[in-house]
């Protein structure tokens, strides 16, 4: 019975997606925003990638509550699975393969996350991915050989809660002077190069360590959660 | 394959994605089947977002070099979508650690399962017997359900 009125349901789903897909000419939009920004924010802002422009300096209060999404999803976890108990069984270390490879891609991940963060402006990244990146490589010893502690949970809290101020101070500052929460603060510079776009790349290398702290401490407790019998 | 251009295979996947996912939200009894949906709902969300204000032959809104492109791609999606993708991996890992408490509590992740248990539990605690329908056949279902009380006051 259960099954059969799931079934209508859906049936019934499909068929208003089909009816919406019919009636809306997706393709041509009456959104305009886009192109206006495309028009004005290489000068505006001086970041080439202009996904950043919107990410950091037209919608950067919706970046910073996104931000606070993810911690509260991260410190419920954390809360969620508890603390372990002592002694508790550990799963066994991973084999040859997945231990060399962890090791191998340790550093590598952390300069690909790191270059992805720092070239946000520039070039398809950015904090959330290369933060995620970041996450990853602090993972992936995790798995290899569960039970190390790579670094303390409360230096990974102390670098967060460090990089979530520095993104709000740097909004404040912009207030100090004279304008409104998060406008993009300091020279301009060259387009394209490395350091321009004023306050952009630290916002995102905040944004990166953020991201990537907090998605490494949910992970580490998703691991660290008791093997089941 | 006239009719079937490339947007309309786009929306198609974007749609048929959310759908799978629903399906397998309503649908399944295993938790972890129902993770799974919420991710290829978020997954054809996020795709249907892109699509929203996607133009045949646009470049990626970034300039490199000084070349600047005749028709860039709308970034506001792209941005959403950016931020979005983050937050799902944070729900989905929020999800899995709650079923991570629900396999320890009840020892299974099959939601029919835990939902008898849990109403068990709640019966025990209260006092009062499982909640059922007044015109149940007595001699059938009371047998199966009697037993696991008993059992469990037993011990």
């Amino acid at each position: 019975m259960r099954r059969f009125t799931a079934a209508l349901f859906l049936l019934g789903l499909g068929v208003m997606i089909a009816a919406i897909y019919q009636h809306i000419d997706f393709s041509n939009t009456a959104v305009n925003a886009g192109q206006a920004i495309n028009a004005v924010a290489a000068e505006e802002t001086g970041a080439a990638n202009f996904v950043t422009s919107v990410v950091l300096a037209y919608r950067g209060i919706d970046t910073l509550l996104e931000l606070t999404i993810l911690f509260t999803a991260a410190m419920i976890g954390g809360m969620v699975l508890g603390r372990r108990r002592v002694d508790a069984p550990r799963d066994p270390d991973a084999g040859f393969i997945l231990r060399t490879g962890a090791d191998l891609l340790f550093p590598l991940l952390l300069v690909v996350g790191l270059y992805i963060i720092l070239h946000g402006h520039l070039t398809p990244g950015g904090g959330f991915q290369g933060g995620v990146i970041l996450a990853a490589a602090f993972f992936l010893p995790l798995l290899a050989r569960p039970g190390i502690t790579l670094i303390d949970q409360r230096v990974v809290s102390l670098v967060e809660g460090l990089a979530g101020a520095t993104f709000i101070i740097i909004g404040l500052l912009a207030m100090f002077d004279g304008k409104e929460f998060l406008t993009p603060l300091l020279d301009k510079g060259e387009l394209g190069a490395l350091i321009s776009a004023g306050t952009l790349p630290i916002l995102y290398l905040a944004v990166g360590i953020k991201v990537g702290s907090e998605l490494a401490g949910l992970l580490a407790h998703l691991a660290e959660a008791e093997a089941l019998d | 394959m006239d009719i079937l251009d490339n947007n309309t295979i786009l929306y198609i996947a974007a749609f048929g994605l959310m759908l799978i996912g629903i399906s397998g939200i309503v649908i399944s009894n295993h938790l972890m089947r129902i993770i799974f949906g919420i991710a290829l709902l978020e997954a054809g969300a996020n795709l249907l977002l892109l699509l929203s204000t996607y133009h045949e032959g646009a470049s990626a809104p970034i300039i490199v070099a000084d070349n600047i492109p005749t028709m860039m791609a709308d970034p506001v999606p792209q941005a959403l979508v950016l931020t979005a993708i983050v937050i799902g991996v944070g729900i989905l890992a929020l999800a899995l650690s709650l079923a991570i408490r629900v396999q320890r509590a009840y020892g299974t992740l099959d939601m029919r399962e835990v939902r008898l248990k849990l109403e068990q539990e709640i019966s025990d605690e209260a006092g009062i017997d499982m909640p059922s329908s007044s015109e149940k056949p007595d001699d059938i279902a009371k047998v199966p359900l009697n037993s696991v009380v008993q059992q469990e006051s037993g011990s």
